[in-house]
């Protein structure tokens, strides 16, 4: 379970992050929807501790993020946007190093990257050197590394970007597959589609606030509208809805 | 998790997949311990061979009209100056000289009447002193000519009733106390210089990759989100880097062995015999630098925006150590107590003592030793400290 509390980063003069809260529950896939530069990714570095906040709390099953960082990170499986890959390392020898670092024993490391070797459809370049991967084969070493060790939350960022439809759908039903365990998933995006097709709960975040939150019927609702899309547009606020406008979209 | 198991997990992954990078092997495991003792065994070897050819080898030379000066050329040819006779006027001399690759004495005419009247006998000698194989005949013949001179100077003398030895105020006898080996330094000189770099060259592409090189994948952030602290992944990598120096150190210095043993610097008189005991010193006596060298890399490496820049300051890094000995060597500066405070220096001098088979007093070898890994300490824990601030991430 994921609990952020009025989250604020200021970067300089710009406030990225403005008093962001929302609880993030076990057994639910829960999505950051927001346009480019909303502050979806400020939040999510906070929240696993690559950026201490500048206000607010967040904690994870509990653990706060700021004063037991470490215990933290244990209870967090992380795909950060545009995760890179060890090149000189194949793609095992990629997980098997996040698994030491989680001190995991050898023999269980092995077994476990085994495991979501076959889960994640890896056998064909498990054993190649990740020098020449394709964005694929890289998306799904860095979510299997993330998942090495049994993460009860697990956080991604942008993680369908540039993957074809085949790999979207492996990488969907993984995620499902983690929902259903009873793992808390959370994830950003700024692809309406993706949000509905996989998320239990929407958060939607624009210009570093929470715009809105519920199930997607909720945000529906909300907005008093047929499609999520216009929900969306409606609810992000009237710059952004303008600028949408102008794009061609009509709220 | 152990922290001692975390950085030395880190410092596995970081020596093994640098093991697996084909410039960084080059680097660390040819250019210095191959390419540097070759380079230096091809330019003593040419400078033996050139030293000793030039003294024995017979100085050829063109004169232009011989027979105005008979005796200075039978004189010549007693000290075993090979001599040609060519036809040419003053301005053909200098032609001739850029076409025959020798200097040429042009006897002037009146040389054999002057010379018999007491009066200053003029001889021109036409070489190319930019030219270095010319120069060593040129002065070969200056002085036989000299000598030639002095020769019926002293006969002028005696034929006055003067004693020769009027000629001779002075006696100076010049008289080298140098032994083979403090000689060989001398040709050396460079050679504590190239060590020190290439062992520094070792590290340099492990240093960048595991910072700049980590950051510019995008590996470093899924890194940060793992339960260790960011400290012990600097100690990791900055230990990794340390140990291709110590390989890259280890190798070059049996590397400069094998090359000394195997170019005559015997034949100049010189020996320099380094052997297994004066290796391990050379290492031992280097060690404490790779923990500062390698934190020195480590931090510029880590607060560079990219992997280019990164190799830019590096580069950078490698020589700024290397600035005392430039000085030292320019100054002329001996060892001594305060100056073996200076890393790097100090190191060079204590490499000279094993060169020259000069042991420097314990004492030295405790300063340089301390001064360095305590200079090392204060920049790995910088260096650890630095990793804790977000701009890490760039």
């Amino acid at each position: 379970m994921i609990d952020a509390r009025g989250l604020v980063k200021r970067f300089g003069t710009v406030t990225a992050v403005d008093g962001v809260s929302f609880n993030a529950p076990d057994g639910r896939i829960t999505g950051l929807l927001g346009p480019n530069g909303a502050g979806k990714s400020t939040t999510l570095r906070m929240l696993y501790t690559v950026l201490a906040p500048d206000g607010g709390e967040a904690w994870i099953d509990g653990t706060s993020v700021l004063t037991a960082p470490l215990e933290a990170r244990r209870r967090m499986g992380v795909l950060p946007s545009g995760a890179g890959l060890y090149p000189h390392l194949t793609a095992r020898e990629n997980i098997l190093y996040f698994a030491s670092l989680h001190g995991m024993a050898r023999s269980e490391a092995r077994a476990r990257a085994e495991e979501l070797i076959g889960q994640l459809e890896m056998r064909e370049f498990a054993d190649r050197a990740a020098k020449g991967f394709s964005q694929g084969e890289r998306v799904k070493t860095a979510l299997a590394r993330a998942l090495v060790h049994h993460p009860r939350n697990v956080l991604l960022d942008e993680p369908t970007n540039g993957l074809d439809v085949m790999a979207v759908r492996t990488l969907r039903g993984l995620l499902r597959r983690l929902r259903d365990q009873g793992h808390c998933i959370l994830f950003s995006s700024h692809v309406m589609q993706e949000v509905a097709a996989l998320c239990d709960t929407v958060v939607v975040i624009a210009h570093g606030k929470v715009a809105a939150h519920g199930a997607p019927d909720e945000l529906r609702a909300q907005a008093g509208t047929e499609s999520l899309e216009e929900a969306f547009v409606r609810l992000v606020g009237i710059e952004d809805a303008q600028s949408a406008s102008e794009a061609g979209i009509r709220p | 998790m152990k922290p001692r198991n975390a950085i030395w997990r880190v410092f596995r992954k970081e020596f093994r997949e640098n093991l697996r990078d084909r410039r960084s092997l080059i680097t660390a495991l040819i250019v210095g311990p191959v390419l540097m003792p070759a380079l230096f065994a091809a330019l003593l070897s040419i400078g033996i061979h050139h030293g000793r050819t030039q003294s024995t080898r017979p100085v050829h030379l063109a004169v232009a009209h011989a027979g105005r000066a008979p005796h200075l050329l039978s004189f010549l040819h007693q000290y075993g100056v090979r001599t040609v006779d060519v036809e040419t006027n003053r301005t053909g001399a200098r032609l001739l000289v850029e076409r025959l690759h020798r200097p040429l004495i042009y006897v002037s005419r009146g040389f054999g009447v002057r010379l018999a009247a007491g009066r200053p006998a003029s001889l021109r000698l036409y070489a190319n002193e930019s030219n270095r194989s010319e120069q060593g005949a040129l002065e070969r013949v200056d002085r036989l000519v000299e000598a030639y001179g002095g020769e019926i100077a002293r006969l002028r003398l005696v034929a006055r009733g003067l004693n020769p030895l009027l000629l001779t105020p002075i006696a100076l006898h010049p008289v080298d106390i140098s032994t083979p080996q403090s000689r060989s330094v001398l040709v050396l000189g460079g050679l504590g210089y190239v060590i020190l770099l290439t062992m520094m060259m070792g590290g340099l592409y492990l240093a960048i990759d595991a910072t700049a090189g980590e950051r510019e994948r995008g590996s470093l952030e899924p890194l940060l989100t793992l339960p260790v602290e960011r400290e012990q992944l600097v100690y990791g990598k900055t230990l990794a880097a340390g140990a291709m120096m110590l390989v890259s150190l280890a190798l070059t210095v049996s590397g400069f062995d094998v090359m000394l043993q195997h170019v005559g610097l015997a034949r100049l008189g010189m020996s320099v015999d380094l052997g297994p005991a004066g290796v391990v010193a050379i290492v031992l006596e280097c060690a404490p630098l790779i923990p500062l060298g390698a934190a020195l890399m480590t931090l510029v490496a880590s607060f560079t925006r990219s992997y280019r820049e990164a190799q830019t300051y590096v580069s950078l890094i490698v020589f700024i150590p290397t600035m005392p000995l430039m000085f030292a060597s320019i100054l002329g500066l001996r060892s001594s107590l305060p100056l073996m405070a200076v890393p790097f220096l100090s190191q060079q001098f204590l490499i000279m003592s094993v060169l020259r088979a000069e042991p420097l007093p314990a004492s030295y070898t405790l300063v340089s030793v301390g001064v360095t890994l305590v200079s090392a300490a204060a920049l790995i824990w910088l260096a650890g400290r630095l990793y804790r601030r977000e701009r890490l991430l760039g």
